[in-house]
């Protein structure tokens, strides 16, 4: 029995202790989320963040580096223990991930009280962008707003004279349904908040849809839930019906589960994998190498968050104590973006273009998602305004 | 009034659904007093063995059919390995027994499948939606659901009360010694109506397969709908996890459809946009609670134990 | 008289003395991250203890005793929003609102046995779950984000982790003392007796129902308290705190530990958390050592590992972590 305990003693002292201080290491954390349905979205992340490193010959600003992936399980306050986890124990220099707005907001107070840098990868909650912006809190994908806004702009582009909108009840899809009616200048018929993420039946939604006749449907479904949400959808046969305009429903990890349902159905994005920039269409190629799939924007922003890191590491020469100089220097965006060159805004939030995708056969019969035009120009979010953050 | 009907169409629809769901689910727990929270399980692996099978056969109903036998031979078996040394023990040993399940399916399915989830393609003639009457236009898929469940509600109904193995799992359900006395062979009756409960289970979630595409966890929510059927309807009965199931599903989907625009006549627009969702998913646990404080065994309590 | 050195005794204080020097051993280690795990685990276990209450000495299995987790973080955090953050007044506010759910909710669910009681306590949690959904002024979904901790002037300084830590260990104990008094005196005679033989309790002259219910009542005011800790300790309360998964969880813990004893949900909320933490690690390291291939991979299938140990508990494990040291075996 004792020796029994000693054991278990022995294991636990050994699962919880730091891992032994190196020198002249970059440790980075990385949270996301690799456990349950979305656990895709994760993965991919880590696959570009690894392509990144790779691609830096596994070297950020000439040191080595160390990543500890951990999982957030899509829960707040699961994400939060992660986060301690990571600035605590391993003591971390970087923070990147963060898929959720729900699991960043609750894990963002250790970090900044901590003054440990964290690269939003996904998620872009408008606190973040507004009044909870911080110096040490840079993003590489967008606030939530602005895709759906460019989504409105596109709508009336088309000449769309009513819509209706369908998103899950929480802070992203509250954001993006916001969004939309932001800028479109038609007429909103219905909206309908779903019950997240529990809610996977939409036949009452599509139901109503249908009924209240609008032009066209706005939805905002991520991860599996955009596969559900379109089998309905044609399964309804509102296909050929009603057209469909989306954000973040419809990309390259759902496409090979949507199929031909989604041939046709247009959304925007900051980037998209055919993008004309050299390091895109090393980042796409590569990729396709690795891991034998097709990268998504989750992947791109990861990529770009590995590249913001060593843009900021190489430009203190490996100091790692200089945060102030690393922060000027990330505040730059001095490198090249997949998504092409973008500025930052007062917020660490980018400014940069939106581009219309759609789904289309490529040469070889699979599907794939293709540019089709820009639909806004250096697109700035409308919280900016709320950041007390000057520079 | 059209937009109604649709609604109503949609609430039957998952009404049935969870009835297939609940009618194994009462069996066992009315039969053996096993709280199986995995349950669940045995519903998303119907759902993956179909996805699978449907996509390695090519053909849709053949898939279906191997599916379901699959189901039916994970559920035997889980019930040989596992719940039979749970029999007779405390409900607490249950719920954390079969958690333990649940742990492993999901990892399970992980393992096998990827996280990745798998979508059930549907032939064309179920991918479309046919007009019911002038305006009323109803998805394909959900129809045929509709009718594949009552045929499987009514012919259950049938072997439940018009064989003979249908009387020893009515007398099973309200007095378990009983059939013992009868010398039945108690082991072989009590695997196969775990297995029939699987079979159930699974091919609700074949059918939500191609609605809600096969995911892992999906079978926990709807697993805590169905125990709220079963509850409503009173242990054991499988007439009362009937009605319960048609009042669920009804009373979620029109909820859900109606609700937020009846706040709006009381409400501020916002408030009532957030408040709506909120309350219509409330809505079936205060009938649970309402229902429970009228009547403490349920709608249809089953014979004296 | 049996000798009070068992296995069993040697081992609950080992784990009592170990919570006590979690802190002495962040200082040393400089791994002040043992420290917030463990801050969170004896929070957890007070929540089991307080369940435990009315779960295994009256028969009442509550499936939504994490709605009290949910009332007493919301409490807190309601009010430190709304600029109150004097803990003289969030605490007793978070624990009487608790009161007030528990004795309403407890009035309506003891009507009903069973496993009907089961789920009808789950529907009210559900329904306070879907009420902090709709809370869009307090985050909705999002959660809400607790910036100053409760404040209790001079008294304690909560923001101190180690201080923290100690506050959350000696509500721990006061729980556990609180609960061995109450089953051990006449109160909790009743309380157990309505358990095996409510009709003989009450053909007798007792009104088992109000006592039962004052149980309730007890069990809920101290798993407010777990609420109000794990909102300060987390600086964050959200609707996912009262998700009757967690209300499962802690069932789990309370049954995993064992049921017969005060101390056995702490050891299952131990054994639990520490085991979600450290299994991936324990999987890798094993994996490792018996294959000879680098298992880091392996290291994501945890639950598939847990899952079958907490069913193997179930079968040989009479009265659970606790039971088994006490060398109860299955009969």
């Amino acid at each position: 029995m004792k020796r029994t305990l000693l054991t278990a003693g022995a294991i636990l002292a050994l699962a919880l202790s730091p891992a032994e201080a190196q020198n002249k290491t970059v440790k980075i954390g990385f949270v996301s989320t690799f456990s349950g349905p979305t656990a895709v979205i994760g993965n991919d992340m880590r696959n570009s963040f690894e392509l990144a490193l790779d691609h830096m010959g596994r070297k950020i600003g000439g040191l080595p580096v160390e990543v500890i992936y951990e999982d957030d399980g899509q829960k707040p306050d699961v994400g939060k223990q992660k986060t301690e986890k990571l600035i605590e124990s391993d003591k971390v220099d970087f923070i990147v991930g963060y898929i959720w707005s729900n699991v960043l907001l609750a894990s963002l107070k250790p970090v900044v009280d901590s003054k440990t840098f964290l690269v939003i990868a996904n998620a872009g909650p408008s606190q973040i962008a507004g009044e909870l912006c911080s110096p040490y809190v840079f993003s590489t994908s967008w606030q939530n707003d602005q895709t759906p806004q460019a989504v409105g702009e596109y709508m009336n582009q088309k000449g769309v004279k009513s819509v209706y909108l369908i998103g899950p009840n929480y802070a992203a899809g509250k954001d993006m349904l916001q969004g939309v009616a932001a800028t479109f200048k038609g007429k909103v018929v219905g909206q309908d908040l779903t019950k997240w993420p529990d809610q996977l039946d939409f036949s009452a939604e599509l139901s109503k849809a249908r009924a209240a006749k609008p032009d066209a449907i706005f939805v905002f479904y991520p991860g599996a839930a955009g596969v559900q949400f379109l089998n309905q959808y044609v399964q309804a046969g509102l296909k050929g019906q009603i057209p469909l305009y989306t954000a973040f429903t419809i990309d390259e990890l759902s496409l090979p589960r949507q199929k031909d349902l989604a041939l046709g159905i247009p959304g925007a994005q900051q980037w998209v994998n055919d993008l004309p920039f050299d390091q895109n269409k090393k980042f796409v190629a590569d990729f396709k190498k690795k891991y034998n799939s097709s990268p998504s924007f989750y992947g791109a922003q990861s990529y770009d968050a590995a590249q913001l890191i060593n843009s900021a590491v190489t430009a203190v020469k490996g100091d790692l104590s200089k945060k102030d100089a690393m922060r000027d220097e990330m505040r730059k965006a001095n490198f090249p973006s997949v998504r092409g060159p973008f500025k930052y805004g007062n917020n660490h939030v980018p400014i940069q273009n939106f581009y219309l995708q759609d789904v289309v056969k490529t040469a070889d019969g699979s599907l794939g998602l293709k540019t089709v035009a820009t639909i806004v120009k250096d697109s700035q979010d409308r919280h900016h305004t709320k950041c007390p953050m000057k520079w | 009034m059209l937009l109604f009907i649709e609604q109503t169409l949609n609430g039957l629809q998952f009404g049935l659904l969870l009835f297939l769901l609940a009618a194994g689910l009462t069996l066992v727990f009315g039969i053996m007093d096993l709280v199986n929270l995995a349950h669940g399980s045995l519903y998303m692996l119907g759902a993956y063995f179909a996805a699978t099978f449907t996509a390695l056969t090519g053909h849709f109903i053949g898939g279906v059919v191997l599916a379901l036998m699959a189901t039916l031979l994970v559920g035997m078996a889980v019930e040989v390995i596992a719940m039979r040394r749970l029999y007779g023990r405390d409900h607490l040993d249950h719920v954390l027994g079969t958690f333990g399940l649940i742990l492993f399916f999901n990892e399970l399915v992980r393992l096998i499948w990827g996280p990745a989830g798998m979508n059930l393609t549907l032939p064309s003639w179920l991918n479309t939606s046919i007009e019911l009457m002038p305006g009323v236009h109803y998805s394909m898929y959900r129809l045929s659901i509709i009718i594949v469940s009552l045929a499987v509600a009514i012919s259950l109904y049938f072997v439940v009360m018009r064989t003979r193995i249908g009387m020893l799992i009515r007398a099973g359900a309200s007095n378990r010694e009983m059939i013992g006395a009868l010398g039945i062979n108690i082991k072989l009756l009590f695997t196969l109506v775990f297995g029939a409960g699987a079979a159930l289970a699974g091919l609700a979630g074949l059918m939500q397969a191609a609605i809600l595409t096969a995911q892992i966890g999906m079978g926990e929510n709807i697993l805590i709908l169905a125990f709220v059927v079963i509850i409503i309807g009173g242990i054991g009965s499988i007439r009362g996890a009937f009605v319960a199931s048609l009042l669920v599903g009804l009373i979620d989907t029109v909820g859900r459809a109606f609700l937020p625009d009846v706040l709006k006549l009381f409400l501020s627009n916002s408030a009532a946009s957030t408040a709506g969702p909120a309350l219509s998913s409330m809505l079936i646990y205060l009938v649970m609670a309402v229902i429970l404080v009228a009547r403490p065994e349920g709608l249809f309590p089953a014979a004296n134990k | 008289m049996k000798t009070i050195f068992t296995v069993r005794n040697v081992l609950v204080f080992g784990l009592l003395a170990f919570l006590a020097v979690i802190p002495a051993y962040a200082d040393v280690t400089g791994n002040t991250f043992i420290m917030t795990l463990f801050t969170r685990i004896v929070i957890l276990a007070i929540a089991a203890v307080s369940l435990n209450l009315i779960m295994s000495y009256g028969g009442m299995v509550s499936f939504g005793h994490a709605a009290y987790l949910g009332i007493g973080g919301y409490a807190v955090g309601i009010l430190a929003f709304e600029g109150i953050n004097s803990g003289f007044v969030q605490w007793p506010v978070a624990m009487i609102a608790c009161g007030l759910f528990a004795l309403v909710t407890g009035a309506l669910s003891l009507r009903t046995r069973g496993v009907y009681f089961i789920m009808i306590t789950l529907a009210f949690a559900q329904m306070i779950y879907y009420v902090g959904v709709s809370l869009d002024r307090y985050g909705a979904d999002d959660g809400l984000t607790i910036y100053k901790r409760s404040n209790f002037g001079s008294l304690i300084n909560l923001s101190n982790k180690t201080t923290f830590y100690y506050v959350c260990l000696v509500t721990l104990f006061a729980t556990m003392y609180l609960v061995w008094r109450l089953v051990n005196s006449r109160f909790g005679m009743v309380i157990q007796g309505a358990r095996s033989n409510d009709r003989r309790m009450r053909a007798i002259g007792i009104p088992t129902f109000r006592y039962r219910l004052v149980c309730f009542v007890i069990a809920g005011m101290m798993c407010g308290l777990a609420g109000i800790l794990l909102a300060n300790q987390a600086d964050f309360v959200s609707p996912a705190t009262m998700h009757w998964t967690r209300s499962g969880d802690l069932i789990v813990m309370a049954v995993l530990g064992g049921m017969g004893s005060v101390i056995g949900p702490v050891v299952g909320a131990v054994a639990l958390l520490v085991l979600e933490e450290t299994l991936p690690h324990i999987i890798a390291v094993v994996g490792h050592f018996v294959t000879g291939l680098e298992m880091t991979a392996a290291r994501e299938y945890w639950q598939l590992v847990l899952g079958p140990m907490l069913l193997l508990v179930v079968l040989y494990a009479r009265g659970g972590i606790d039971g088994l040291l006490r060398g109860g075996r299955r009969d």
